[in-house]
């Protein structure tokens, strides 16, 4: 409830700029939200809906107006997120499995850092799989992490096959009997269609030795990409059944607003942020926050 | 694509055109809506639309369009013109020292393809000039960034520098450029460490690592799928740098790629190359023209004109 108020009151501080509700005051929230890269539908979509109720309570004073407007975003807001839960899903029983999956450079493997880090100072028992065999010292690279972490790494080498590396930390997780396994998987953009069929595999392979798993299958996210991360969802979706988005690199200027029009159309709640490249940088997603932060400077 | 492409667009627009031959300037506005979309769906920046669509418009109102009877042709012909010419007439080569070595810089946001193109570069230098180029290892943040360029230097076979990570990247760059000259490298690529635009301090570390080795190039490496953010991000280093040239990379993906029309218009400067793909061959010079017509989808514009 708090954080609902800060947020009302954040955007009441922002609409208490415009004098008068006329078209231009619907034209500079619809420019705004485009600019956010919410797509240019959801923008009129969005800000439609925000006339309409305006007209429909025939409100005129603007402290009026800004109230009918946040509770409206907020009310889209969550509608389209109704059934959706924003939260990391665990095992019952035995060993829990997240698949981390996503476009070149997206931030996968710093985000695998972050989560283990906090995972393990939940004091959970943390195993990481380098299943990115492809990219030059992508292994190194999360065994660096596994360093900082304090987590044991399973890796294999540089070319190997990747879904062989998940195989044997599977099974390396349940000897150990570790109560999570987070699996960094290689970048590739969604049009590949070789390379997308090698993540189905790896997911089979999880699924043989733990039928429940994975748990959560987390498509990573660059807050800075345009219209073409509603193409990432659906494909990553189809592939590997998304379960969430990890939207990364927040502390930038990019607003990340796709996920919404993501939202609308596959109903897949964003889990994570990530807000820098250190090991704390990693927060659950407050939609409040996000919502406002759609309207900052 | 999802998107529908302008030409598609504007398809419907030239059948209702069709009917009453000639047009007025309300035709011309809902034809610049139809562009307006097109761009902005393509990820091509709001405030770069608005000037866009200005300037197309100016040109669609003249006698040009409204005295033609194939006025639709006339607009898609317009805009294609403009956004051609916006993107740089013809493909910019890499500029070269007139002593060597040549120092090329790649700097940009986390993520972009830095590395990766470091490695292209010298690839296509080896390829097309038998260079001997050197790489220089001056990212001491990324974890394993060093152990990344390293890799990609022993599968080309080409030398890379590098102090470990408890250096100042510019004192690695300063003893680098002594390394270069001893073993008279023609060319030098600088691989630095991905950074915000709004970060201070690490803009200032590139900035000293310019002052310090003047680079014959500075490449801002963009990610061809970046939205809204593109004009800012290029504005950003832009400001602090002389940047002399952009890469593109990750146009092998299903992306439109209107950040290459934002950046070429914030910043002024040439798009040299694109990236086609992970590996290290997978490097292109640019071609404005083919950019011109991923961004408005018009694939079969030429058809659509021979129709009209
Ligand atoms: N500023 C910022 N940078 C981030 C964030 N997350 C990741 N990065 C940086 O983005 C770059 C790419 O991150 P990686 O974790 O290597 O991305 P990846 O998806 O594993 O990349 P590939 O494996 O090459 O596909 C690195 O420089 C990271 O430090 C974030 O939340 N904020
Ligand atoms: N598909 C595709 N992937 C690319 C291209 N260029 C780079 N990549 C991939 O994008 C990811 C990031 O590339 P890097 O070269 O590590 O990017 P960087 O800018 O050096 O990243 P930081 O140093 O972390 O800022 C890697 O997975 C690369 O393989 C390209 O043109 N196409
Ligand atoms: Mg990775
Ligand atoms: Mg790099």
């Amino acid at each position: 409830k708090k954080s609902r108020q800060t947020f009302g009151e954040k955007i009441n501080a922002l609409f208490a700029n415009f004098r008068t509700v006329d078209e231009a005051f619907f034209d500079d929230l619809e420019e705004m939200l485009i600019e956010s890269d919410v797509g240019y539908e959801t923008a009129l979509k969005i800000s439609d809906a925000l006339r309409e109720e305006v007209k429909l309570k025939n409100v005129k004073r603007t402290d009026e107006v800004s109230q009918v407007i946040v509770q409206k975003l907020v009310d889209i807001y969550g509608e389209a997120g109704e059934k959706e839960d924003n939260t990391l899903h665990y095992a019952e029983e035995g060993p829990t499995v997240f698949l981390f999956v996503g476009v070149n450079g997206a931030g996968k493997t710093t985000t695998v850092g972050k989560l283990a880090h906090r995972l393990q100072s939940q004091g959970k028992k943390v195993l990481l799989a380098a299943a990115d065999t492809f990219r030059a010292g992508a292994i190194e690279q999360l065994q660096e992490w596994g360093k900082r972490d304090q987590v044991p790494v399973i890796a294999s080498a540089a070319g190997s096959d990747p879904a062989s590396v998940v195989y044997d930390a599977v099974e390396a997780t349940i000897a150990q009997q570790a109560d999570v396994l987070l699996v960094d998987t290689a970048g590739r953009l969604q049009n590949k269609v070789n390379l997308m069929k090698e993540l189905e595999k790896i997911k089979r392979v999880i699924q043989k030795e733990l039928p429940n798993a994975p748990q959560e299958v987390l498509l990573v996210l660059d807050a800075t990409t345009g219209q073409n991360a509603l193409s990432q969802a659906k494909q990553f979706n189809e592939t590997t059944q998304v379960s969430g988005i990890v939207l990364t690199k927040l502390d930038g200027t990019a607003k990340g607003g796709i996920v919404l029009a993501i939202r609308n159309e596959l109903h897949i709640p964003v889990k994570l942020v990530g807000l820098g490249e250190q090991m704390d940088d990693l927060q659950d997603f407050k939609p409040d926050e996000f919502v406002y932060g759609l309207f900052k400077g | 694509m999802a998107f529908e492409s302008l030409s598609e667009r504007l398809q419907n627009a030239i059948g209702k055109l069709r009917k009453k031959g000639k047009v007025s300037e309300a035709d011309v506005r809902e034809m610049m809506r139809e562009v307006r979309l097109a761009l902005l769906e393509a990820d091509v920046n709001f405030t770069v639309v608005k000037d866009f669509v200005k300037k197309v418009r100016d040109r669609a109102v003249g006698a040009e369009v409204l005295d033609s009877l194939s006025p639709a042709q006339q607009v898609i012909k317009i805009v294609n013109d403009e956004l051609t010419k916006t993107m740089g007439e013809a493909a910019a080569p890499l500029n070269k020292a007139p002593h060597i070595p040549t120092i090329i810089m790649m700097v940009g946001l986390q993520g972009a393809g830095k590395t990766t193109t470091a490695g292209k570069l010298a690839n296509y230098l080896m390829k097309t000039q038998k260079a001997r180029p050197l790489m220089i290892a001056a990212d001491v943040y990324r974890p394993a960034a060093v152990d990344q360029l390293k890799t990609i230097g022993q599968q080309l076979d080409v030398p890379v520098f590098d102090m470990g990570t408890d250096h100042d990247p510019v004192d690695i760059v300063k003893q680098g450029m002594v390394q270069a000259d001893l073993q008279k490298n023609d060319y030098v690529i600088i691989d630095t460490a991905g950074r915000l635009q709004i970060d201070d301090k690490l803009m200032t570390e590139l900035a000293n690592i310019e002052n310090e080795v003047h680079p014959t190039e500075i490449l801002l490496t963009v990610d061809a799928m970046t939205g809204q953010a593109a004009t800012e991000v290029a504005e950003g280093f832009n400001k602090r740098l002389n940047i002399t040239g952009v890469v593109l990379t990750k146009l092998d993906g299903d992306t439109r790629g209107g950040a290459a029309l934002s950046i070429r218009e914030v910043t002024g400067k040439p798009i040299k190359f694109t990236g086609q793909g992970e590996k290290l061959d997978q490097l292109d010079v640019f071609y404005p023209d083919r950019m011109a017509n991923r961004i408005l989808g018009m694939g079969d514009m030429l058809s659509l004109i021979e129709k009209a």
